[in-house]
């Protein structure tokens, strides 16, 4: 437990940052998000699953176990070319990034906005989740992908395999935050900005704005999927679960509470989630839910701008009141 | 059809348009010549909003032309496209990015490519530096050019947009009720404003408010119930008996 915990959340808490990109940023409220975590994490897992090879319980060189045990008698397409570490990582990126963008362009381009898109980016996790619960699907049912062997010929569960993931996870980290930034400071992270405030302004000066939703849209999705990718080499397994809507709206009320419209938030309010989370879990267990739920609805109503927003209060109420008149502007806008 | 467009700037004929049965706009035809300032006016629900969406692909007329530069089709593109064409729109509620900065919100509505690639690798040069300062000094806010959008006077924001129209460079610029909310002083500047814009652009203003009508000094259409009722000087329409009923009741 007290090795698992970061290593595994810090692909979480990259994938969330990413939640706000579209999000506090956009303004598009996706509910789903988890959906492109666990198709990353579904590709590393075939992986993983073709490296066990005769090492599994019915030894059989191709086939997984479960398709074995389903009495299957060769390998489906779709799983071909997956013991290739080069092939499946390319799929890590790749399956989420397609997905996202059929997904984005379909629903940008007919202008489905707000409450209505939510809505259906929670009905495209759940629509997976019960698929991917189905044993013909051949993604090993509600069992998933587990029993992992080796990660590119290194034992999956030695301290030093361990260590290199967990530190891919916090390069991961860091290259997503990177990435974010720079997407957030350039122009177009400005129209991104300019849509999510006044988006019929922005399209009537001439900017397409399905492009930019789907340009972000996709970008994220690809970024949570390397995420999943990392988180399943880390936990040993992947299964229908980590479809489960109710994780996708956890992350947006970490997003929520940290902060929307900062970086930085996201990690805040996943921290502070978390260890509320730990704590509630272990003091009064039937009670978490109840007690997340309140805090969002407090969160929103009370703190737009979450505990990021609510530090910058303090620090402006501490701040000279003189100064607040001008040349503030710059400052609150960045911060804001 | 299209002969009568030649040489116009917008051409729109015989345009109707109707939402759940009720006609908002009927049979509307207006021309309006290049380099022309014209004002519409009209009493609530007379279809001044609507035209404007029509002739910038908010929404898609069931019949009739309307035509840009006497040959581009508008009613086959949208928004974005149409705004790129060269025609510019200002709300009637001033809708401008309120987390931006004054300079952002210019900078963002300046000419150029807006591809999303192209936004994520751009640059800003000292020709679009320039053009952004020579805007904001037009409408009199580089003093507040790092002020947050959401913090500008009412009167402000609607300069704001008015600024951000012209930095899109637009050959026709539609503008809708540009002096609502304004103190006098702010109203007579506007005006001033717009006819100094009309001397290189076309513009189309709606508008309300009849003093601000007479300091245009322009050709005047008034509209009523979806289509054209009057044409001609402020003073022409002002005495025409249909005019005087539409406005003063029957």
């Amino acid at each position: 437990m007290s090795f698992t915990c970061p290593p595994t959340n810090s692909p979480f808490a990259a994938s969330i940052s990413l939640v706000d990109l579209v999000w506090g940023y956009c303004g598009i409220l996706s509910l789903g998000h988890g959906a492109f975590f666990a198709l990353g994490g579904y590709a590393m897992g075939m992986y993983l699953m073709r490296q066990i090879g005769t090492r599994g319980v019915y030894a059989d060189p191709v086939l997984p176990d479960f398709m074995v045990f389903l009495n299957w008698k060769e390998l489906p397409w779709f799983w071909q070319g997956f013991d290739m570490a080069w092939y499946a990582f390319l799929m890590v990126v790749l399956v989420p990034g397609v997905i996202a963008f059929l997904f984005g362009w379909l629903s940008f381009r007919s202008r489905v906005t707000g409450v209505y898109l939510s809505i259906i980016t929670q009905a495209l996790t759940y629509a997976l989740l019960l698929a991917f619960f189905r044993n013909d699907m051949g993604f090993g049912g509600n069992n998933g992908l587990t029993d992992f062997k080796d990660i590119l010929g290194f034992p999956i569960q030695a301290p030093g395999t361990r260590a290199v993931l967990f530190a891919a996870s916090a390069l991961m980290l860091a290259l997503g935050f990177v990435v974010a930034s720079a997407v957030v400071r350039s122009k177009l992270g400005k129209v991104l900005v300019a849509i999510r405030d006044a988006e019929s302004r922005t399209g009537f000066i001439g900017y397409r704005v399905e492009h930019y939703k789907l340009f972000v849209w996709t970008l994220s999705a690809v970024m949570a999927g390397i995420a999943g990718a990392l988180y399943v080499p880390q936990v040993g397994i992947i299964n229908p679960s980590e479809f489960d809507p109710a994780a996708s709206i956890e992350a947006v009320i970490w997003v929520a509470v940290g902060g929307r419209g900062t970086l930085i938030g996201p990690l805040i309010g996943a921290v502070a989630v978390n260890f509320g989370k730990t704590w509630f879990t272990g003091v009064l267990p039937e009670v978490w839910l109840y007690a997340l739920g309140t805090l969002f609805v407090v969160v929103t109503l009370f703190l737009p701008r979450g505990i990021v927003g609510l530090w910058g209060r303090v620090v402006t109420r501490r701040a000279a009141p003189a100064k607040e008149v001008d040349g503030s502007g710059r400052q609150a806008g960045e911060a804001a | 059809m299209t002969d009568k467009a030649e040489g116009s700037l917008l051409y729109l004929d015989n345009v109707s348009v109707s939402f759940d049965g009720f006609r908002a706009i009927n049979r509307l035809s207006l021309v309006l010549e290049p380099g022309e300032m014209r004002a519409i006016i009209g009493p609530n629900g007379a279809g001044k909003t609507t035209m404007m969406d029509i002739i910038t692909g908010k929404t898609r007329p069931d019949a009739g032309d309307v035509l840009f530069d006497g040959s581009v089709d508008l009613t086959r593109l949208d928004e974005a496209a149409i705004a790129n064409l060269g025609i510019g729109r200002k709300f009637q509620k001033p809708t401008v990015f309120e987390s931006h900065s004054v300079e952002d919100n210019i900078a963002l509505a300046l000419k150029g490519r807006r591809g999303a690639f192209a936004a994520l690798f751009h640059r800003r040069s000292a020709i679009e530096q320039d053009r952004i300062d020579a805007l904001l000094a037009t409408i009199r806010l580089s003093d507040k050019r790092d002020l947050l959008a959401a913090r500008l006077s009412h009167g402000q924001k609607q300069w704001l947009e008015i600024g951000m129209l012209l930095a899109q460079e637009p050959r026709l610029l539609l503008i809708d009720e540009p002096a609502a909310g304004m103190t006098d002083a702010e109203t007579a500047e506007t005006a001033s404003l717009l006819k100094e814009i009309a001397k290189t652009q076309s513009v189309v203003v709606v508008e309300h408010d009849m003093t601000f009508v007479r300091a245009l000094g322009v050709k005047v259409t008034v509209l009523h119930e979806g289509s054209v009722l009057a044409e001609g000087s402020l003073d022409a329409v002002s005495a025409n008996p249909k005019v005087i009923e539409v406005y003063l009741g029957r």
